[in-house]
């Protein structure tokens, strides 16, 4: 079934910390979609969402909302409820991916390396005493270390520790955007991303290497352009890339996930390890899915059309692969 | 970064995803987005209350008056008012400029005057026309972000001088150019806002303006006065402009967005003559002439509308506004919070409990939809971080209310979540 002369509803926006990105990824697939011959529409989500799309009755929907709603399941949850055929994970398994520390133990249950790592919600370190407990983590996990809020994205709330006193600071700004901060061991190698498109089949996209000019690939660096090197291709071995699309492909199975997902590793003597699995990968100019699918030889907006199609076939596959 | 056995370091060649990377200026690769601008979408959304912005409330303008005046502009007189004009601006709003200024001490000839598209446009041509790379501008503690964008796109080293609730300090101004000169530094300008200083509020006294005129004349060094805020004492005092005290080492720049409207984007510099020359030439480069319909909606609403009684009721609702965030403010904030009580303009200026970083605390305050600016976007050099700017222009007084309550909550949890590291 062709999704050309689909009308199909990209919802961007929300109201998150990266609304901003979310906007600009949903104005380059709405493009894109046009371009492959489909009638797309852009939404924001907010409270007229619901009229919006019963007014606009679409095809399917895309939601590229980043953080929490667009990726915690709770959009998708709605979107089941309206019964209209949409791209992207179901509620629970995008729900298991948001929650970092949740999915990597279950990442860590399927044989997926990931990060030595404890969680410390802020109640621990209010209850039983915020030094007495670094100190604790610290002493497992050691220096240098990366402090991380247990949701959300575009490394917002991310800090590299490399000195003690750093800690208290890190961890104030992982709780910024989340009640849970992760510290996790540092891992030092070659950061790579892995876009997966899954229409009912797996398909690895070539990893993008990613080298920041300076420092390191924080939130400032995702959208600045010029402050990162991008080699997509990765500049990786036969035996490096096939580890490293193995890793992808089953982190990806063992969190849910379908349509398109993006996993973030880093990749050392030891191997790949999984950072975290992106259920909604930002299409933005600087974005890495774009530059994965460029370097496979396809286009944004024929991917995103056959996963339409495929959806749209087997009648929106609500319930076609419950997680 | 090391690289795991086996992978190579060599080409392929990466992208940096614009191929026009290697052919910037340095100056332009020098200008780098912040992660709290991806937040301001955010802060327009009309669920957020914006403390953010310093935009004025042109609700509040005779706006079907305006709509007449434009239409007439455009149907009586579209010949000239859609048509290019002088680079330094129409000669009838030059006049009438004079008399604008005049209601600050100033004395001027309408050949003084350049008219410009903001004030921001005023800065931007003063920067290009003195500013090597590494010459030093003074400015105040904090300063204003669009100056300090200015200066710095034209690779200009920022100073800024500390001061007091009565503005920059000579003595700490005299000795900063002292020190400047010493390291072989070339220093090309004092800038301030010396009435109702964006973003601290601030209002410099009269023995202060001439003590810092003194200092910059004794030293030979050009102060920028950028005065926008100047007719909104909220009791209607004037505060005579350092211009009023030297026309030669002085350039007055003033603008319509804060008493009119910003999206007519006219402003104006006032410049003695070589400056005001060279400021004309780098006008005709940037835009050839600024818009001649703006000039002539501006003109005409000063000539047809009693426009100063609309600055009036503007002051009354920015007063009434700053008095529900300061009130606000005084009922709802942690102990260890402090902010000042501004005489006019639109801002206030908020210290945050030793610790606080009003960066990592603005996504938390957007989760509890309210938005501010963290007090780092006002300085060059990092500072900042423990103070931020509220607006109080634009929201009404029960918007501020609640703004200012959600504040209050993202500031004592933050409060509490430090005070975890001190047991």
């Amino acid at each position: 079934m062709s999704a050309a002369g689909r009308h199909i509803v990209v919802l961007a926006g929300g109201l998150s910390a990266e609304r901003d990105v979310s906007l600009r990824s949903g104005r380059r697939l709405v493009t894109a979609l046009r371009e492959g011959g489909a009638e797309a529409t852009l939404a924001d989500v907010d409270s007229a969402l619901l009229p919006r799309l019963r007014e606009l009755a679409p095809d399917c929907v895309i939601p590229v909302v980043h953080g929490p709603l667009g990726e915690d399941g709770a959009l998708a949850t709605l979107l089941e409820l309206t019964g209209f055929a949409y791209l992207g994970a179901r509620p629970d398994a995008a729900r298991l991916a948001f929650d970092k520390p949740l999915a990597a133990a279950r990442m860590a249950a399927a044989g997926v390396r990931v990060p030595r790592h404890l969680t410390l919600p802020q109640a621990l370190l209010r209850d039983c005493g915020a030094q007495a407990v670094l100190d604790r983590a610290l002493s497992t996990i050691g220096l240098p270390c990366v402090v991380k809020p247990a949701w959300g994205g575009s490394a917002l709330g991310v800090s590299i520790v490399v000195d003690r006193e750093e800690l208290p600071a890190a961890v104030v700004g992982a709780y910024t955007y989340a009640p849970t901060a992760m510290i996790e061991q540092y891992v030092d190698g070659v950061e790579v991303a892995v876009t997966i498109v899954d229409d009912g089949s797996v398909t690895v996209l070539p990893p993008v290497e990613i080298v920041p000019v300076t420092g390191w690939y924080d939130a400032n660096a995702r959208y600045t352009a010029g402050a990162v090197e991008f080699f997509a291709p990765a500049r990786l071995t036969d035996a490096q890339v096939a580890a490293v699309v193995d890793c992808a492909r089953a982190a990806h199975t063992a969190l849910g996930l379908r349509d398109l997902t993006r996993i973030d590793m880093i990749l050392s003597d030891e191997g790949p390890h999984v950072l975290e699995a992106t259920v909604a990968p930002g299409l933005t100019e600087t974005s890495l899915t774009p530059l994965a699918i460029g370097a496979a030889g396809r286009q944004l907006g024929e991917i995103a059309l056959s996963l339409v199609a495929s959806a749209l076939a087997s009648g929106g596959r609500l319930l076609s692969r419950p997680y | 970064m090391s690289r795991p056995a086996g992978a190579t370091a060599g080409p392929p060649r990466g992208t940096r995803l614009d191929p026009w990377l290697a052919q910037y200026s340095a100056r332009a690769t020098g200008m780098r987005p912040s992660e709290i601008r991806s937040l301001f979408s955010v802060a327009s959304r009309p669920e957020v209350v914006s403390l953010a912005g310093g935009m004025p409330y042109v609700p509040a303008l005779p706006l079907a008056e305006i709509a007449d005046l434009m239409a007439r502009l455009v149907a009586e007189q579209g010949a000239v008012s859609l048509q290019y004009g002088s680079g330094q601006g129409r000669v009838d709003l030059r006049e009438q400029i004079i008399d604008v200024v005049a209601l600050q001490g100033i004395t001027a000839h309408p050949d003084d005057v350049i008219v410009t598209a903001g004030s921001q446009m005023a800065l931007d041509l003063l920067a290009r026309i003195f500013i090597n790379p590494g010459d030093v501008v003074c400015v105040e503690s904090p300063s204003y972000v669009g100056a300090l964008g200015a200066f710095s796109s034209y690779e200009a080293s920022i100073v800024h001088i500390p001061g007091d609730e009565d503005g920059m300090d000579p003595v700490a101004l005299a000795s900063a150019i002292a020190d400047c000169r010493a390291r072989g530094q070339s220093v090309k300008a004092v800038y301030t806002v010396p009435t109702f200083q964006n973003p601290s509020g601030a209002t410099m006294g009269a023995a202060r303006r001439a003590d810092i005129l003194a200092v910059a004349q004794q030293a030979g060094v050009l102060v920028i006065e950028d005065d926008p805020y100047a007719l909104l004492d909220f009791d209607g005092a004037l505060h005579p402009a350092i211009r009023s005290l030297d026309e030669e080492g002085v350039v007055y720049l003033g603008s319509f967005s804060k008493t009119v409207a910003p999206g007519l984007r006219v402003g104006w510099a006032v410049a003695p003559h070589g400056i005001r020359e060279r400021l004309v030439l780098a006008a005709e480069s940037a835009i050839l002439c600024p818009p001649a319909i703006t000039q002539m909606a501006i003109g005409e609403y000063l000539r047809h509308t009693p426009w100063l009684d609309t600055v009036k009721q503007l002051r009354e609702l920015y007063r009434c506004r700053r008095d529900a965030l300061v009130r606000t403010m005084a009922e709802t904030m942690p102990a260890g919070v402090r902010w000042n009580t501004p005489e006019g303009g639109f801002y206030s200026w908020v210290s945050l409990p030793e610790g606080l970083d009003s960066r990592a605390l603005l996504p938390r305050a957007i989760a509890a939809l309210v938005a501010f600016v963290p007090g780092t976007g006002f300085y060059a050099d990092g500072q900042g971080a423990s103070q931020l700017r509220l607006s109080f222009c634009y929201p009404t007084p029960e918007e501020i209310t609640e703004g200012v309550r959600r504040l209050a909550g993202v500031v004592r949890d933050e409060v509490e979540l430090w005070r975890m590291f001190q047991q």
